[in-house]
Parts: C-alpha cells; structure tokens; sequence
C-alpha cells in the first residue's frame, strides 16, 4: 500500500489535513449545489423537488443523531434520547410552538436523563 | 418615476445585512448553536487540538456534524476514511443551496456574489433563510442572508471559545448533552416553519425513511433517505396540485 494512503494526522500537520480532508470533502456539496442551479428560479418544479429532498435529509441527519450508537452521543443511552426528543416535542406544542421552550425542555431532560441512567 | 435600481447602494446594502445579523441573535439557533459547539469545543479541547484550530474548523468547516466527525476520528482513523465520512454527511448542503440560492437570485445579482451565501449556508442559517427570505424584497436577500450566515457563524465560533476554554472544568457527558441541542432544534424549527403539505410530509417521511435506510446497511444512508421521502413527498404534492386543478 502506498504512504498516502496511510497518510495520517501527524504527516500532514493539523491545518493541512483539516482543509485537505475536512473541507473539501464538505465544501464540494455546496460547490456543485451552486453550480446545478444556474440560471433556475425558485418556482420551478425542480427546485420544488429538491427542496422537498433536502427537507427529508434534514430529518434524516436528525434521526441519525437521535439514534446513533457510535461518536460523542454514544454516551447518553438512546431511550434517554428519543424520551427528551419527545417531551421537548410535547412542551414545543404546548406552548403554543415556541421553539426556545421546545429546545430547553428536551435539554433539560437529556442532561437529567444522563445523569440518572447513563453507565 | 425611474426603474428600480437592480442593486441596492452600499449603504444600504450594509444596512440589510446589520438586519441580518439582528435576525441572527433573534434566532433560537443562535442559542442552540452557542450550546452545541460548547460541547464541540470541549471535544476539540479533551482530543488536543488547539483553541485556533477549533474555530478555523468552524469557518472552514461550517457544519457541526462534520466537525464532530473530525474532531472524534482525525486522530485515529485514516484521513481518507475521515473524508469519506465528512463527504457523506454533507450531502444535504447539495440540495440546500440549490433550494436557496434561486431565492437570492434576480437580474442585478451576479454569480460571485452567491459564493458567500453557497459557503454560509448550514442547517440553521437554511431553515432561518428559508422563513425569512421570501417576506423581503428580492434586491435584499443576499445581503440580508449574508448578515444572518455571519451572524450565526459567530454564535458558533463563540460557544466553540467557551466550549475550549472550560473543557476542563466540563464533565465529558455534560459535553455530549450539550451536542443535543442540535438534533432538537432541526426538530422543532421545522415543525414551526412547515407550513405547507410538502415541507410538512418531506420531513416526517424523512424520518421514517432514514432509519429505515440506515437498518439497511447500504451505505449512503442520507442521500437515499433524501431521495426516496423527497420524491414521495414531491409526488404528493402533485398529485394534490393537479387535483386540485381539475376541480373548479
């Protein structure tokens, strides 16, 4: 196997594997999203549908950041997760929409939860 | 009466894009992103990345999943693993600046002037421009989104510093807590700004999908949960569209 392959951290220095292997792999995404949509209006049908695809992304980085079993999350165990999403989700309603009371009450759960169930 | 100028003056310009930015501290996800990346900074602090290295992450980067991804596996993991990873959590900026620029663009507007909004856009600043974008004057957005984008880019770099600099004093499961508010706030804002059936049924098809895809192990799990619940819910929408078309 060849050394760039295994090229690690240390070979590259933090700043250049960073731009190298953090940002370009991110920023193309946004790069190519640039690129498609010269000369399109945001009322024609196709914006529409993509549109409706980042909407459906968007809730699957959400699921994905619920539920994951792997990275810093790991630690809180999931059911304490998936029970702060949906009490903050129910105080969300009950307050009439607001997203500050949503979002603080979930919190507050997570960090009880993880206090009291947590490994 | 002359025609409307197609590019606002500077002063204005500047003017629009300070709204902008008081629209990002009136944002929830300000807060949010503050307490996300305070657990973002703590992480960068407990693997030994630098204070400087951290918020260069935040405005190269500018996405915390990503930067998660980074912070957990540069130092272990082979950086083309690392890449991969990072590639294929960003997908979604794809269909996100494509769904927005169109927004921003009208006769006066030039390509180049949509490299800054192409690079501010992240979740937040997408679900708040999504809102915000359409109650203003076309010759306004990119100067307004850019204001927002800045705007919200700080409350990250601001937690980020906090986060770094009580690390120690941090409890590492406090940290992880911290990284909920993510997750919780894409939940409720969108609940908040559906407002018609497709934006609505695009995400709770999402959800479904998405850990339906994930239980696949097929790999690129966003990308088809994107697509799949994406076009059903297009689908949807047309189906209702012409329907509705049909009777007078």
């Amino acid at each position: 196997m060849n050394a760039m392959l295994h090229a690690t951290l240390h070979d590259l220095g933090p700043v250049l594997a960073l731009i190298l292997f953090g940002f370009l792999p991110n920023e193309v995404w946004r790069l190519v999203g640039l690129m498609l949509v010269r000369g399109l209006d945001e009322k024609s049908q196709i914006i529409v549908w993509v549109r409706a695809v980042a909407t459906a992304m968007l809730a699957g980085v959400m699921a994905q950041l619920i539920l994951s079993t792997s990275g810093p999350l790991a630690g809180i165990p999931v059911g304490v997760r998936v029970g702060a999403a949906a009490l903050g989700f129910v105080a969300f309603m009950a307050a009439r929409r607001s997203v500050f009371v949503g979002v603080l009450t979930g919190e507050v759960v997570v960090l009880l939860g993880t206090y009291l169930f947590a490994a | 009466m002359p025609t409307e100028p197609e590019r606002p003056p500077a002063h204005v310009a500047f003017q629009v894009f300070l709204d902008g930015l008081m629209a990002a501290a009136r944002s929830v996800f300000f807060y949010v992103l503050v307490g996300n990346y305070v657990g973002m900074g703590a992480l960068a602090h407990e693997v030994g990345f630098t204070f400087w290295w951290m918020a260069l992450s935040t405005l190269l980067v500018w996405a915390a999943p990503a930067q998660v991804i980074l912070l957990s596996t540069l130092t272990t993991a082979s950086l083309w693993e690392v890449a991969l990873a990072v590639t294929l959590t960003s997908v979604r900026f794809l269909p996100m600046v494509a769904s927005i620029l169109p927004v921003m663009r009208h006769p006066g507007v030039r390509q180049r002037d949509l490299l800054l909004p192409m690079h501010l856009t992240a979740i937040s600043v997408w679900v708040e421009g999504m809102r915000l974008l359409p109650l203003m004057p076309a010759e306004r957005r990119v100067a307004f989104y850019n204001g927002l984008g800045t705007g919200l880019i700080s409350g990250a770099l601001i937690g980020g510093a906090i986060g770094f600099v009580l690390a120690a004093k941090l409890p590492p499961l406090l940290g992880a807590a911290l990284l909920f508010f993510t997750p919780m706030a894409i939940l409720m804002s969108s609940a908040r700004n559906s407002r018609t059936l497709i934006d609505g049924l695009s995400f709770a098809l999402g959800l479904v999908v998405g850990p339906i895809v994930a239980a696949q192990k097929i790999g690129l799990d966003l990308m088809w949960t994107g697509l799949i619940a994406g076009t059903m819910a297009y689908a949807v929408h047309r189906l209702r569209e012409a329907r509705r078309a049909r009777t007078p």
